[in-house]
């Protein structure tokens, strides 16, 4: 198969190719999931301040 | 090949790394930023960071020259590295990491498990492997980039390890991981470009995919002859069960490397440098397709080099690539691009080349000075200070350490050029031994103990270093202490677990281990901790 020996060597190529489209299709469907909760950016908006006020002290 | 021409393309491309950092620089105001590139990472820029780190100039020529030993059967490398190193990574390990991360406020692998664990102790451990043992394996890019550009541009070796060190010094110490992640975005595209241009043209010359391959399995009985012994069947077969290249292929490559790259602290450290998960989302499709072409590629070429080699050019006609490039592994690839390729071939591989190296030996100095800086000295022997300012000493050090490896090592021992040639395999098999299993406690097992996650520490760590030492001949041989106390190279010589990788007798120990030490329910981290750790985590 594909000019390769054996099953393992095609295997192998196979299996890296449906990987990547594993990889390929995951990132589609999910290409606008995820985005960050207000919970998150208030997070980040409390460290950003805390990291402020250490430096300020220092 | 034309040197002006080669200056002008060095002169353009470090002209774009420059302008790059001094972006970042600016960008560049708080420990944040220094150390998490200020959590605002553009997938695309994360993923082809994720993967340039990943992929150095040891592994272009290092995995394709293995590859034109070993042949077709190192692919299973090309889809552990798609499907572990970027889907199972990402999904199963970098969105927990990230939002863990936030939740903790982590700036660095070490500091993330410190958190979790609530253990500066922890913490400093991890930092002070990290710091020892990285070193090696950044001493080997700067080895494998120096030695490249004193070929390709003619100069004396230590003159081009000092410029090349000193150039990506420059621009980490000033713009921090900001500036290593720029670089590295543009540097990947630079790697991208370079391995689709080799597939096409490898391809195209030997006759197309199918016709390629057919004529290496052709090649089937003179593989047989030279490597037969050692359990070779064709490079466009597997090796034979259980023999010596199939530990080889097996344990070492595809799993110590496939395996090995979920615990990378400079790969983890990129998890939380976006936004939100749906970077992430979005990076594992530009990920999955960066890494398919640059390892899948070297790979595909260094076997194929064998048809290039015996068939088409007059000058090797009769041998395979192994005889060709004289004995020398790495210098197959190398060897092959410069006599099939035209000349302005040569200088876009050349600038791949670079860009592998730069990109991976920024991300390591970056590494490991945040772990000596912000780890060890800030956290865990709780010396107060500005976190960037110890951060850019540490990477200093870091930096003088490697460079000091990269001159000295060989210089100065007796096998020194081997024991750093295995910097990478060691690295690998230390971290996912040390770590992965403690890594992957902390993200998925609520109730796992600081006790469990010291036992993981300690048994993959010293497991390792007794395999690198005593039994695994690549290395004990070169470090010389087995031979030193027992008078042999290996405890195992004359038998097949000399060959039989660290990782894969280390990673199942300290995986038990941690099993074990969380069998009995201590609870050591209090609810409202875990609650902490785990919000937002479903």
């Amino acid at each position: 198969m594909l000019g390769l020996e054996g099953i393992l060597v095609p295997l192998g190529m196979i299996l890296t190719l449906l990987s990547t489209v594993l990889c390929i299709i995951y990132g589609l469907l999910n290409w606008n999931k995820g985005y960050m909760t207000d919970e998150e950016f208030c997070q980040e908006q409390q460290w950003n301040e805390e990291e402020k006020h250490v430096e300020e002290q220092l | 090949m034309s040197i002006p021409l080669l200056t002008t393309v060095v002169v353009i491309y470090l002209t774009v790394i420059a302008i790059l950092s001094l972006q970042a620089w600016k960008k560049t105001r708080t420990a944040a930023d220094y150390l998490v590139a200020g959590r605002q990472i553009h997938p695309f820029v994360m993923a082809l960071s994720y993967g340039a780190t990943f992929v150095s100039t040891s592994a272009i020529i290092g995995f394709g020259g293995a590859a034109a030993v070993f042949g077709m059967s190192l692919q299973w490398l090309t889809f552990l590295t798609v499907f572990v190193g970027v889907f199972i990574a990402f999904v199963f390990f970098g969105r927990r990491t990230r939002v863990m991360g936030l939740n903790l406020n982590a700036h660095t692998f070490p500091e993330f498990l410190g958190l979790r664990f609530e253990s500066t102790r922890l913490q400093g451990a991890t930092g002070l492997l990290i710091f020892l043992a990285m070193p090696l394996y950044a001493s080997v890019v700067l080895m494998g980039g120096a030695k490249f550009i004193a070929q390709i541009l003619a100069i004396n070796y230590n003159v081009a390890l000092f410029f090349l060190t000193i150039f990506v010094a420059v621009y980490v110490i000033m713009g921090g991981l900001k500036a290593v992640m720029y670089t590295d975005a543009f540097q990947g595209s630079m790697m991208f470009i370079g391995m689709v241009s080799l597939l096409v043209a490898t391809y195209s010359k030997l006759g197309g995919f199918i016709t390629a391959h057919q004529r290496l399995t052709d090649m089937q009985d003179l593989a047989i002859k030279i490597f037969g012994a050692k359990g070779h069947t064709g490079w466009t077969n597997f090796p034979q069960f259980g023999s010596e290249y199939w530990l080889v292929v097996v344990t070492t490559i595809v799993l110590g490397v496939g395996i090995g790259v979920l615990a990378q602290p400079q790969l983890i450290v990129r998890f939380m440098t976006v936004k939100s998960n749906r970077e992430l989302n979005r990076a594992v499709l530009i990920g999955g397709i960066f890494v398919l072409i640059v390892v899948g590629v070297s790979l595909a070429i260094g076997a194929l080099a064998n048809v290039y080699f015996y068939y088409e050019n007059p000058d090797t006609t009769g041998q395979i690539a192994l005889i060709a490039a004289g004995k020398n592994v790495s210098e197959i690839i190398p060897l092959y691009i410069s006599s099939s390729m035209p000349q302005w071939f040569t200088a876009v591989f050349m600038i791949t080349l670079l860009s592998a190296a730069m990109s991976t030996l920024s991300s390591q100095f970056h590494a490991m000075g945040t772990a000596l800086g912000r780890d060890i000295y800030e956290k865990a022997l709780n010396r107060s200070g500005n976190s960037v300012i110890l951060t850019k000493i540490g990477i200093l050090f870091a930096i003088l350490i490697s460079y000091f490896l990269a001159w000295a090592l060989p210089t100065f021992f007796e096998g020194g050029t081997a024991i750093i040639a295995r910097g990478t395999a060691i690295f690998f098999g230390i971290c996912a031994a040390a770590f992965l299993p403690m890594y992957f406690g902390a993200l998925y097992y609520r109730n796992m103990t600081r006790l469990s996650a010291w036992a993981c520490f300690f048994t993959g760590t010293l497991t390792s270093l007794f395999w690198l030492f005593f039994v695994h001949a690549k290395e004990s041989k070169p470090l010389m202490v087995c031979n030193a106390l027992f008078g042999v190279d290996s405890l195992g010589e004359g038998t097949l677990w000399a060959v039989v990788d660290p990782l894969v007798i280390a990673l199942p120990a300290s995986a038990l281990v941690t099993i074990l030490f969380n069998l009995k329910q201590t609870k050591d981290c209090s609810v409202r901790h875990i609650e902490r750790c785990f919000h937002n985590i479903n």
